[in-house]
């Protein structure tokens, strides 16, 4: 149950790819026969994957997966636009992904503003437009959180950047699949979407530009991906990426309805038999697949090891459990008190779960918790 | 990432508990990750009766208490303040380097509750 992390290939997908191993290796730039399979291959693919966002596929670039995506973004504007101006605007929750590329680009001579969270890991869009000034190049916000699932209020943000002329990008990792995700509708400039968050193969993600936007590519070399993204295209990886869309688009509605059901029920057992338990997150405008919860008097990684040994998968943000022993950067954003920050527990449904695996969580979670806090020194003795 | 040892006292953790009438409590935090751990002692004839602790913390926390509660049974006050954070680790054949500092806990919690013990019998005489 930790499917914010990623995904089983679909058989779907990975059927689709196995013949551009094996059969149709050809480069897509190739002239001859077997380039042309690839190339193909290639150029619906990106039909695909700019159909399910809503956009045009010469606004796709496809890269090697949600990292790559965010810092050609992130960079590739920063580097063209840098007479222009240095302020870079982005949240305080955003995956390390976008928040080290931030750091190294602050580290480089630009400017960057972190706007803050409430307490259920919202932003206000007053406090980004707020934030712009003169020089602001980019902003940068998240569509949903990867750890509390918390999703962000871009339309409103996209239309305070299009009034002050400032470009919008959004990390989509991990609404994509999830939940509608359209273009046009959120406002964006740029969107990066990752393959395995959605039953699709790793290391392969695309970026989407829209049209008229200029940004610099990263990597120099042959003019491959509109010249952003030079690089011999990863076939085979893209060719999965796009049926892995293609399943999501089919399954989007009705998987969405099924998580949401999961989650809520899950969430509601949890509160409801477990005493001092808390979410974490927004109650509603949360991915539909995450259940975000804290205990107090225990610690996340004593909870996942036992969960683990119940064969249960989940992830904690705690700080015993990372490797710098902080907590992790989102949970301290919302304001949790440091002790309060330990029990934490993040759980990610997928579409493999079934309402008897809900029940088993949930049953183990309270003998466990029970476990670890008659464990703990500082937990209330009944 | 844990060897068998571990995971073994981590979870069935011997000795966990509270002793209602201790002769010495060590209570301890780890500065690095904000956790905590308390350790009590039973002394008779120079010797530790019996020792329990508890435990908010990560399974290396959780297991090297529970360690440390099994090599300090019956031994003397002596012998039980020679106990290292690195003879506890090596108890549980070895640690990951990030979890080196969770057998400080235990270490430091069983050296408190033996001061403690020792102070108060001092305080007594
Ligand atoms: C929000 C978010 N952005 C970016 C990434 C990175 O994507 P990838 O693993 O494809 O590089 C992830 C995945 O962990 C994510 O959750
Ligand atoms: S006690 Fe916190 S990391 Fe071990």
């Amino acid at each position: 149950m930790d499917h914010g992390a990623t995904t089983r290939p679909d058989p779907e997908v990975v059927n689709a790819m196995l013949p551009f191993f094996n059969e149709f290796f050809g480069n897509a730039s190739s002239l001859h026969n077997f380039g042309q399979e690839a190339a193909q291959a290639l150029v619906s693919s990106r039909k695909t994957v700019a159909d399910f966002l809503g956009a045009e596929p010469e606004e796709i670039i496809f890269t090697s997966g949600g990292t790559e995506s965010d810092n050609l973004a992130l960079k590739g504007i920063a580097y063209l636009k840098k007479n222009k101006g240095k302020h870079i605007i982005t949240s305080v929750i955003e995956h390390p992904a976008i928040l080290n590329t931030c750091k190294y680009l602050g580290d480089i001579g630009y400017r960057i503003t972190y706007v803050p969270v409430d307490d259920q890991g919202l932003i206000d869009p007053a406090d980004v437009e707020d934030a712009v000034t003169d020089d602001t190049i980019l902003i940068s916000i998240m569509h949903a959180n990867n750890e509390i699932g918390t999703i962000q209020p871009i339309k409103e943000i996209s239309a305070i950047a299009y009034e002050c002329g400032v470009l919008v990008h959004t990390d989509a990792v991990q609404s994509v699949g999830k939940m509608p995700v359209n273009v046009d509708d959120l406002g964006v400039d740029m969107l990066s979407i990752s393959a395995h968050k959605i039953y699709g193969p790793k290391g392969v993600g695309a970026l989407y530009v829209r049209k008229g936007t200029r940004l610099q590519g990263l990597s120099q070399g042959g003019s491959h991906e509109m010249k952003k993204r030079a690089g011999t295209e990863n076939i085979p990886g893209i060719v999965g990426m796009a049926k892995a869309v293609e399943l999501a688009e089919q399954r989007l509605e009705g998987d969405t309805k099924y998580l949401e059901n999961l989650r809520d029920t899950m969430i509601r057992k949890i509160l409801d038999s477990i005493p001092e338990s808390y979410l974490n997150g927004h109650p509603t405008k949360r991915l539909c697949n995450n259940v975000h919860v804290r205990f107090s008097y225990v610690e996340g990684e004593s909870l996942l090891m036992m969960l683990n040994m119940k064969g249960v998968a989940v992830s904690t943000g705690s700080a015993c459990s990372s490797k710098s022993l902080e907590p992790s950067h989102v949970l301290a954003a919302l304001g949790i008190m440091p002790e309060e920050i330990h029990g934490n527990l993040r759980i990610t449904l997928g579409r493999e779960n079934t309402m008897d695996d809900v029940d088993y969580v949930v049953e183990n979670l309270v003998d466990i918790v029970k476990k670890l806090r008659a464990m703990s020194p500082i937990a209330p003795k009944d | 990432m844990y060897s068998e040892k571990v995971m073994d006292h981590f979870s069935n953790p011997r000795n966990v508990g509270e002793i209602e009438d201790a002769d010495g409590v060590g209570e301890v935090g780890n500065p690095v990750c904000g956790d905590m751990m308390t350790i009590y002692i039973k002394v008779e004839d120079g010797k530790l009766a019996d020792v329990k602790f508890k435990t908010f913390g990560c399974g290396a926390a959780i297991a090297t208490s529970s360690m440390i509660t099994e090599m300090a049974m019956g031994m003397t006050i002596e012998e039980a303040l020679e106990i290292t954070r690195d003879s506890v680790a090596d108890a549980l054949d070895g640690l990951p380097p990030v979890k080196l500092h969770c057998s400080n806990l235990a270490a430091d919690g069983l050296h408190a509750a033996i001061e403690d013990y020792l102070k108060k019998k001092e305080a007594g005489n």
